[in-house]
């Protein structure tokens, strides 16, 4: 086991190198450097912009400010903001639980919602039933989420009144930061009322951030159980005399289980790095927004770390998935 | 009183283009203690009219019979959960690819304490202990250590001993046997042969073994029921089905064993004979 775990750590040097590379060029073949950008409308003599540049560091050949950065990065230095100077690790670590906490409640209501009802369409396959599922699940899975977030924010806190618009948290309330989960934080601060507002603020988000991945496992589970519904050792376990229930719920599921968990982690993966559009409808402050705004920006730093420390966190997700994998499927493991 | 009694056994599967008759009219006995072969070719409905008896084609079969009893026991006009108090307990099965009738998921000690734990009232350490006795009997060595492997891990012929011993952990009245020799290798087909007709004999259970090979039937049964095309073509016992066979199928099917060969091509059944042949031939 624990072989199997170096060789997968091992794995994720040469591609975290690859990730460094593409995140640090890509960010150059935008037309306008930050100094530019920060100058705004106001009128920049050459001279001036070739100091601040230099100042930045930004005039060296480019290959040396690769390895600069490089050498920064074995140091765990992500560098800091060319705009705010604050570190690039301190804003990323900041922003980040507000990312984690919604992408974590999401992906929490797309297991529990999305694999029950594959299950269900597939032993109740070709029915009334299993077309209503699949059916909902496809209208899920091709609805445009900024749409989607909008109709549920007018129906639900514009019409009903029931949910609020956008934020973690009404104002009422305010606590320090102990985890960054404002859900626990709201707990832990005992203030009357903090965790109900907390929920309140997340409901929406997460019914909006959950549609997709909700949809492609529900199908993923659906399609994966009627391959294994087929199995001999299914019927080797309905020939035991156990009940349908067990028959499905620990016979099939299991390997059925296998593919949907490959397709769960890569949907954890999708969840951290594109909860962009879903941060940006309920104003959400979160690591998607940050991207974006220094995007803009061209915060050459933030966006080099931003996706550096983004694809770190979809390496140990997918890491931990391959250990599940191996952990759901003996045949991995021996 | 019979162990098993089957008559007018009727599986219609609703396809595309309409009902298909898989099964059409089976009638049989088995008693305790006796061996009884169901042989014919691919798509005679031998496991189908088994499979239908213990309840586990799917709900898209329609499944009718005049009589279905086991032990007595109208299996028809049973509730599933009783009939499932049934099978896997009193009726066993074992199927044709042993490897893939194991979940792969699971350690085949697991496999086999399920059906301990959901049939007896046995503790986690008792069920253990006759899972190693169970092992043994089946000739499986080193019982404690095969109990933690996955089937991926054994071959098809020690797949095929767990699955024997699987059927046979709560001392089943019946085991039906779907072609278990298929999958193997022929010295492997040999000894699971032997080794079930050993454990039939010492546990006096009824066997039923489906196959669709001559040499497994003279070596194995009593009686042998040929079917064709979901239909019952002749009953006898064995020895007088070889000697004499009456239906003209069973004829040619006879005619087309490889020991039979008198030399050049081998004959086949359908050159020689029409559906329409066969069916009026059949001696019921």
């Amino acid at each position: 086991m624990l072989r199997f775990i170096f060789g997968r750590l091992a794995v994720l040097i040469p591609t975290f190198i690859g990730v460094s590379l593409i995140a640090f060029s890509f960010i150059r073949l935008l037309p306008g450097d930050p100094v530019m950008l920060m100058s705004g409308e106001r009128v920049m003599s050459p001279e001036r912009h070739t100091e601040l540049m230099h100042q930045l560091g930004l005039d060296r050949p480019m290959y040396v400010q690769y390895f600069d950065y490089l050498g920064g990065l074995v140091t765990g230095d992500f560098g800091s903001s060319i705009v705010t100077k604050r570190p690039v690790l301190d804003d990323f670590l900041q922003l980040f639980p507000a990312t984690l906490e919604l992408a974590l409640c999401a992906i929490i209501v797309a297991v529990l919602l999305g694999i029950p009802a594959g299950v269900l369409a597939a032993v109740k396959r070709g029915t009334w039933l299993d077309q209503s599922i699949m059916g909902v699940a496809l209208i899920g899975y091709s609805m445009p989420i900024f749409w989607w977030g909008l109709l549920l924010i007018i129906f639900f806190s514009g019409y009903l009144g029931w949910t609020p618009v956008s934020g973690r948290i009404s104002l009422m309330y305010f606590f320090p930061q102990v985890t960054g989960f404002m859900l626990i934080d709201s707990l832990i601060s005992g203030q009357a009322g903090a965790f109900k507002s907390a929920v309140t603020y997340l409901i929406l988000p997460t019914i909006v951030l959950a549609t997709i991945p909700l949809a492609v496992i529900a199908r993923q589970t659906r399609s994966a159980m009627l391959e294994v519904l087929g199995e001999d050792y299914v019927r080797t376990a309905r020939a035991k005399g156990l009940s349908p229930f067990r028959v499905i719920g620990v016979h099939a599921l299991r390997n059925a289980m296998i593919p949907v968990i490959t397709t769960i982690g890569l949907q954890v993966g999708v969840l951290l790095a594109g909860a962009i559009l879903t941060e940006t409808i309920f104003s959400w402050p979160g690591i998607g927004k940050w991207m974006v705004d220094s995007v803009f920006k061209r915060d050459y730093a933030v966006v080099q770390g931003g996706l550096m420390l983004i694809a770190a966190v979809i390496m140990i997700v997918n890491l931990v998935v391959d250990l599940l994998y191996g952990w759901i499927n003996p045949r991995i493991r021996h | 009183m019979s162990l098993l009694e089957i008559k007018n056994l009727t599986v219609e599967f609703q396809t595309a283009s309409g009902p298909f008759r898989a099964v059409d009219g089976v009638s049989l006995k088995v008693d305790e203690g006796e061996v009884l072969a169901i042989v014919g070719e691919s798509g005679s409905g031998k496991s189908v009219s088994m499979l239908a008896a213990m309840g586990l084609l799917p709900w898209t079969a329609k499944v009718t019979a005049d009589v279905l009893t086991f032990n007595g026991r109208d299996m028809q006009a049973m509730s599933d959960s009783d009939r499932r108090k049934i099978i896997g307990k009193d009726i066993a099965m074992i199927f044709q690819e042993p490897i893939a009738s194991l979940n792969p998921c699971f350690t085949v000690g697991f496999q086999i304490e399920e059906v301990l734990r959901i049939h007896t009232d046995l503790g986690r350490k008792a069920r253990r202990d006759r899972a190693i006795e169970l092992f043994q009997s089946v000739g499986i060595p080193n019982p404690e250590e095969r109990l933690g492997h996955f089937p991926h891990q054994m071959s098809g012929g020690q797949c095929q001993r767990v699955m024997i011993a699987t059927a046979l952990a709560c001392n089943p009245k019946l085991l039906i046997a779907d072609e278990p020799t298929t999958a193997l290798d022929v010295t492997i087909q040999k000894q699971i042969l032997d080794l079930l007709m050993k454990l039939q004999d010492e546990h006096g259970m009824g066997l039923i073994i489906i196959t669709h090979d001559m040499g497994v039937v003279a070596e194995t049964a009593d009686r042998v029921i040929v079917q064709y095309k979901g239909r019952q073509i002749e009953q006898a016992d064995v020895l007088s089905l070889f000697s004499e066979p009456k239906s003209v199928y069973t004829k040619a099917l006879l005619a087309a064993l490889p020991e039979n060969a008198t030399g050049g091509r081998l004959p086949t059944i359908t050159e020689k004979l029409t559906d329409a042949e066969i069916f009026a031939g059949a001696v019921r």
